[in-house]
């Protein structure tokens, strides 16, 4: 009851809780094809990556005088660069995939934290990336939000015959003829602009919660992919909404209470499906 | 070890099934033509070494051997998933690339993962894409061919079901289908028999006996059981090839066949 008379009076909780909003529907679409696809570990290197990218631009925005160097572009920039390498190295050479999946999330992380450590205003920058801010959502980052959504979600509808294809059989999608390759690098790219999505409502550590937590939950619930991923929208968007409303009240951090909800969502629908199946 | 002798592929033809004329050129197109081919892993030793062989039209073939002997490697020079190192492949009087979309293939069950959440005519609608251009939807040309091939596999009724609620037979079946959907003339399966028990295996192969009425079946397998009750022709992979016609696994040649496969089976078991 709190939430909603401070959701009416504020712009910022508004702000949050539409953010939250439009990170669910990418969160829930591109999760989908993420937890289908067995690529969450790539998700989790491109989400760490995202930390050079908010760095250089935080740092030239502050101590160059960029002003155009929006946080949000530098996330994009350095999420999309991660995506491109890891689909690049997964498909040319296959065995040393998770090495460097491993070497990019912690290079991207340590050039993210250099960059931080030279610009002021350190700790707090560092805590709202690493942990996310959803309650300093700008207006003019919905609007990005939005177009971010808007091309990922329209992908998605649009390839989804064939994106399901490539998820569940990739060597017979090739034989159909289908680009694999190509449709792979998509998927990665994909991801990169949902994790950007996420990082601002969540945080860089609990982008790979979110990610998945809803997926999970949905894959229990449905047996097809577009049921899952209509249903994984659905819950994503309850979770960061119940996230935001759960934790103004006792001024907890919104990202974390998040990952709360979707985890504890998440023992209780696997604790009553194993309980009705008796 | 001492491999056997390369065979040119040109086996007796004198045989009990009527047509079953295998190897023999009998003047129409061969589905499949390899040509002194050879093939390695990265430059390493060949997998495959000097291999020529023809596959007639509408013959039934079990490709058998070893593992590791080479059989999956083949098909996936039929499938043009490989380059041969030397020599040509021909499949359908073309490249094996620009043949796929007139190859139905089913890939071994083991290789999907179970728990995919996709329903059957989900699955069974893959084996659509290709067939036209465009990003389009399936349309409903591809819905009805998706449910002629679920029903012509015996599996009508089931579109909507889970495919990780279906028991191992029926997904098996349900591959089929999606290798029937765009309606091949060439049909490759890998180890089609490996998940099945001996009751429903039974059933697969007549629906296989049936598809091969209008269409070639290749099948890989390590399973001879079946063999001589099905199959019209053999090829034997273990780095070179040996084609035999089942009618004329008689005397001499069953004694060489079986005598090799017997030591072949022992070495698996020792693995």
């Amino acid at each position: 009851m709190e939430f909603l008379e401070a959701l009416v009076r504020h712009q910022f909780l508004q702000n949050a809780l539409l953010a939250g909003v439009l990170a669910g529907l990418a969160c829930g679409v591109v999760g989908t094809f993420v937890v289908v696809r067995r690529i969450t570990s790539i998700a989790g290197a491109i989400a760490h990556c995202v930390l050079a990218g908010l760095g250089m631009a935080r740092w030239a925005q502050v101590r160059l005088g960029w002003t155009w160097a929006d946080p949000m572009l530098g996330a994009t920039g350095a999420a999309m660069v991660a995506a491109l390498v890891i689909g690049l190295v997964s498909l040319r050479a296959k065995e040393r995939e998770d090495t460097v999946i491993g070497a990019l999330w912690a290079v991207g992380m340590a050039i993210g934290i250099l960059f931080i450590s030279r610009t002021p205003g350190y700790n707090e920058d560092l805590m709202s990336y690493l942990f996310g801010n959803v309650l300093l959502v700008r207006g003019v980052d919905l609007w990005m939000m939005a177009a971010l959504d808007a091309v990922v979600v329209t992908l998605s509808l649009v390839l989804f015959t064939r994106l399901q294809a490539v998820c569940f059989d990739e060597e017979f999608a090739r034989l159909r003829g289908l680009n694999v390759e190509v449709y792979f690098l998509l998927l990665l790219t994909m991801a990169a602009i949902t994790v950007v999505l996420l990082v601002s409502v969540v945080g860089i550590v609990l982008v790979i919660a979110l990610l998945t937590l809803p997926v999970a939950i949905a894959g229990q619930l449905t047996s097809s992919l577009r049921s899952m991923m209509m249903a994984a929208v659905g819950i994503s968007m309850l979770c960061t909404t119940a996230g935001l409303a759960v934790s103004y009240g006792p001024d907890l951090p919104a990202g974390a209470t998040t990952i709360m909800v979707a985890g504890m969502a998440y023992l209780m629908v696997i604790g009553l499906r194993r309980v009705l199946s008796r | 070890m001492s491999g056997p002798r390369t065979s040119d592929a040109v086996a007796p033809g004198a045989g009990s099934h009527p047509g079953s004329c295998c190897n023999i050129d009998d003047g129409g197109e061969p589905v499949v033509e390899l040509e002194r081919v050879s093939f390695g892993y990265d430059g390493r030793r060949p997998v495959l070494e000097d291999v020529t062989l023809r596959i007639a039209r509408l013959d039934f073939v079990s490709v058998i051997g070893p593992n590791g002997g080479g059989k999956t490697t083949l098909l996936k020079l039929l499938l043009g998933l490989l380059e041969p190192d030397e020599g040509t492949v021909q499949v359908l009087g073309t490249t094996p690339v620009r043949a796929r979309p007139r190859i139905g293939y089913m890939p071994q069950l083991a290789a999907l993962d179970p728990s995919f959440p996709v329903q059957v005519v989900d699955v069974v609608l893959m084996g659509r894409l290709g067939v036209r251009s465009g990003l389009g939807r399936f349309d409903l040309n591809d819905r009805r061919a998706a449910v002629r091939a679920l029903d012509r596999v015996g599996l009508a009724g089931l579109e909507r079901r889970p495919f990780s609620a279906l028991s191992g037979g029926q997904r098996q079946r349900v591959l089929l289908a999606r290798a029937l959907a765009s309606d091949p003339e060439l049909v490759l399966l890998d180890e089609p028999a490996a998940s099945l028990d001996q009751k429903v295996e039974q059933t697969f192969f007549e629906l296989l006996v049936e598809l091969n009425q209008l269409s070639t079946v290749v099948l890989v397998s390590h399973d001879l059981g079946f063999v001589r009750s099905f199959v019209r022709t053999v090829i034997c992979v273990h780095r070179r090839v040996h084609v035999h016609p089942t009618s004329a696994l008689d005397g001499e040649a069953i004694r060489q066949l079986y005598d090799g496969d017997v030591r072949l089976v022992h070495h698996d078991q020792k693995l």
